[in-house]
């Protein structure tokens, strides 16, 4: 018995997003490798290898990450049921019925204003389960909000 | 304020004028430094001309208190529980009746001496609790013994209980004259009540008390105490006349005799205070379960602490059994409430169903309490080939490589017992391993999910489908290559998520197709060995 990919994919846009959003931690790491060349002499060749390592890790992480994630970022909305998929090297897939949903949040950091994209967060009464969306196309998201919202609000009880 | 119909009284209450007594006194310890230096300063300045820096301080502390004591009330309505603080910043937290998950009374000996009691009631909100909030909910610092009981009652048993009449003024007797067990004495049911016993203290329990780990981490916090304390007195250990002896003759006796004194004294020292810890803890422990539907569970021989569950709130117990407590047929019991996050506290905090005991005792209150025998019971399904081969890979993996370390150590001058020390890490992992395996195993049983896991802290959780609110599925990189997954519960209760470790996928989609029939059956994948029967006829031949 296995789960299938739940049926909708994130906007197209997120694989720059993604990329944008780890360039800043390598250029901070490859910020810090070249201050070690200004400032010490000796040791070059250790220098040299630790330098070319951060760039290929870099670049190859750049290049495959925000495409595998794009590959696995994935969610569905079905009248019972939120399901998501997440993840790259880590998967996961968080599902729950829409009677156990407390909240609906959307959140669009500056970022990803710039691509036009939303964050959705669906919240349980556990604090080990919000369902998150990412990179999500910013009317795509709005809409999912409106519709969850109206979904949530014709179930009943007090969701735990 | 008063609804017309109902005979509650709800007017805003006062905590008990008692507490003048124990506040002032305790406030007074939490700032003897601070005035102890007031009155230092006040005699070092000048000629002593503010002598009167000590005396004020003494009386500022005692009238905040009593300050705190006049501005602070509460109030119980037919829909709310309100608490009032404060004089110019005017505070108030309210939570709603029907929120209320649990009640927890606590009284400290000076508590007791004056016949009061601490309120503690658990709301279940996520995140702090405002004001006079404990973490979570409402704690009302402190009521007459009498009416911390009757509010708990009121609270618990709102819906089928007795109206509360808010004059509860009449106190139990007289100040100091409160009986040891008081908290529960208060709980004597009334006609039509039923408060059926479910377990109760048996002082032999105290042996496993040596097998948990509370006597270790109690002995570092004493010698961390004491170090500190040392450190703050500017007292060199080896000037103290009776640890200068103890050094040299540590010097004077040969190593491996050292090593053995040491190891007894350090046995010998935890032992006490894991057995110290336990009577603290426990004495007096009983466990009931009252006919409105709630368990409560006293217990304390210094500090006493009542604490009461619903029992609609409850959805599962963790049956735990670390190594130790194992060796010696031992478990202990804890409770997953809905609202109640399990804090990891020493004694076990509220979620404590019951301490240390024998493993047969622990099992038949677990039966008790989820009234049936089959989830603590049952033989579990174990997770197979791929789950066994993580665990020794994953117990094995740093075993190896400490002995690599060890070697390239040794290589480069070490000596050579650390290669010996290094490579009897690698048996010990594998037993590890095998146990860690052997643990590993989950079940469906009586609408229950059971997952057990853990080696050095086996746990066996007993999770009610009905409070599963959705389900995690994770994978990382090497558990999709090796076809496993963790599935994750998540629940409102307890722990927030209970985990079934390193399941074969298939086994994980089923298992929570299962446990809440119809929430995976949208997104289930088409079955794959049906492919003959989608054929149709005209391929039958």
């Amino acid at each position: 018995m296995q789960l299938r990919d739940p049926a909708h994919l994130v906007s197209p846009r997120a694989i720059v997003f993604w990329t944008v959003r780890a360039v800043p931690g390598w250029l901070l790491l490859l910020a810090g490798q070249s201050l070690w060349f200004v400032v010490t002499q000796d040791h070059v060749a250790l220098r040299v290898a630790a330098l070319t390592l951060t760039v290929v890790c870099a670049a190859a992480h750049l290049i495959v990450m925000p495409h595998w994630r794009y590959r696995v970022h994935r969610w569905e909305v079905t009248d019972n049921a939120v399901y998501t998929q997440s993840g790259w090297l880590t998967q996961e897939r968080r599902i729950t019925p829409i009677s156990r949903v407390q909240t609906v949040d959307t959140e669009r950091g500056p970022l990803e204003q710039i691509f036009g994209l939303a964050n959705v967060t669906v919240t349980t009464a556990s604090a080990a389960g919000p369902l998150r969306i990412h990179g999500l196309d910013r009317t795509v998201a709005d809409g999912l909000v409106a519709h969850l919202t109206e979904v949530t609000s014709r179930s009943e009880g007090d969701a735990t | 304020m008063t609804v017309a119909g109902t005979q509650r009284d709800e007017s805003w209450r006062r905590l008990s004028p008692r507490m003048l007594l124990v506040h002032p006194v305790r406030e007074l310890g939490r700032y003897i430094p601070a005035l102890v230096g007031l009155v230092v300063a006040g005699r070092s300045v000048g000629d002593g001309e503010l002598w009167w820096l000590g005396p004020v301080g003494v009386v500022m502390v005692v009238a905040l208190s009593v300050l705190r004591w006049a501005t602070t009330r509460y109030r119980i309505t037919p829909e709310q529980v309100q608490l009032r603080t404060g004089l110019l910043q005017r505070k108030t937290v309210a939570t709603p009746t029907d929120r209320v998950r649990t009640v927890d009374i606590t009284a400290s000996p000076l508590h007791r001496l004056m016949g009061l009691a601490r309120v503690d009631i658990g709301t279940g909100s996520h995140g702090s609790g405002a004001g006079g909030g404990s973490g979570s909910g409402l704690l009302l610092d402190s009521l007459s013994v009498g009416e911390a009981a009757a509010l708990r009652a009121e609270l618990l048993h709102r819906s089928v209980g007795p109206p509360f009449d808010g004059a509860v003024g009449p106190s139990l007797g007289e100040p100091g004259a409160v009986p040891f067990d008081a908290v529960s004495e208060a709980d004597v049911p009334a006609v039509g009540e039923m408060d059926t016993e479910l377990a109760r203290l048996d002082p032999r329990w105290v042996r496993f008390a040596p097998f948990t780990m509370s006597g270790v981490l109690g002995a570092a916090a004493i010698l961390g105490v004491a170090w500190n304390l040392l450190d703050q007195l500017n007292v060199t250990p080896t000037d103290v006349g009776p640890v200068r002896g103890f050094v040299d003759h540590l010097q004077r006796t040969p190593i491996w005799l050292d090593v053995t004194q040491g190891l007894i004294a350090i046995l010998v020292a935890v032992t006490v205070i894991s057995i110290g810890g336990y009577v603290l803890s426990y004495w007096g422990f009983r466990l009931s379960r009252h006919s409105h539907g709630s368990l409560h569970v006293t217990r304390g021989l210094l500090t006493t602490r009542a604490t009461s569950i619903e029992e609609r709130r409850l959805r599962g117990v963790e049956l735990g059994e670390p190594l130790l407590l194992r060796a010696v047929h031992a478990a202990r019991l804890s409770g997953i409430t809905t609202g109640l996050t399990s804090k990891r506290s020493a004694d076990g905090g509220s979620s404590l169903l019951l301490p240390p005991a024998p493993l047969v005792v622990a099992r038949a209150v677990a039966t008790q309490i989820l009234r049936d025998p089959a989830p603590v019971e049952i033989p579990l399904t174990a997770h197979g080939p791929a789950a066994r081969r993580r665990r020794f890979l994953r117990a094995l993996l740093p075993a190896f490589l400490l002995v690599v370390a060890a070697g390239a150590a040794i290589w480069s001058g070490a000596p050579l017992w650390l290669g010996l020390a290094a490579v009897l890490t690698i048996p010990v992992a594998a037993m590890l391993a095998a146990d860690r395996y052997r643990s590993l195993g989950h079940a469906l049983s009586g609408g229950a999910l059971v997952t057990q896991q853990g080696s050095l802290g086996r746990r066996r959780d007993v999770l009610e489908c009905d409070g599963i609110i959705g389900w995690n599925l994770r994978q990382t990189f090497f558990q999709r290559r090796a076809g496993l997954s963790t599935l994750t519960a998540t629940t409102a209760a307890g722990r927030q998520g209970y985990a079934v470790t390193d399941v074969p996928v298939s086994m994980a989609v089923s298992l929570g197709n299962h446990a809440l029939p119809g929430l995976l059956g949208d997104f289930l994948e088409p079955e794959a060995p049906e492919v003959g029967a989608l054929n149709g006829p005209g391929s039958r031949t």
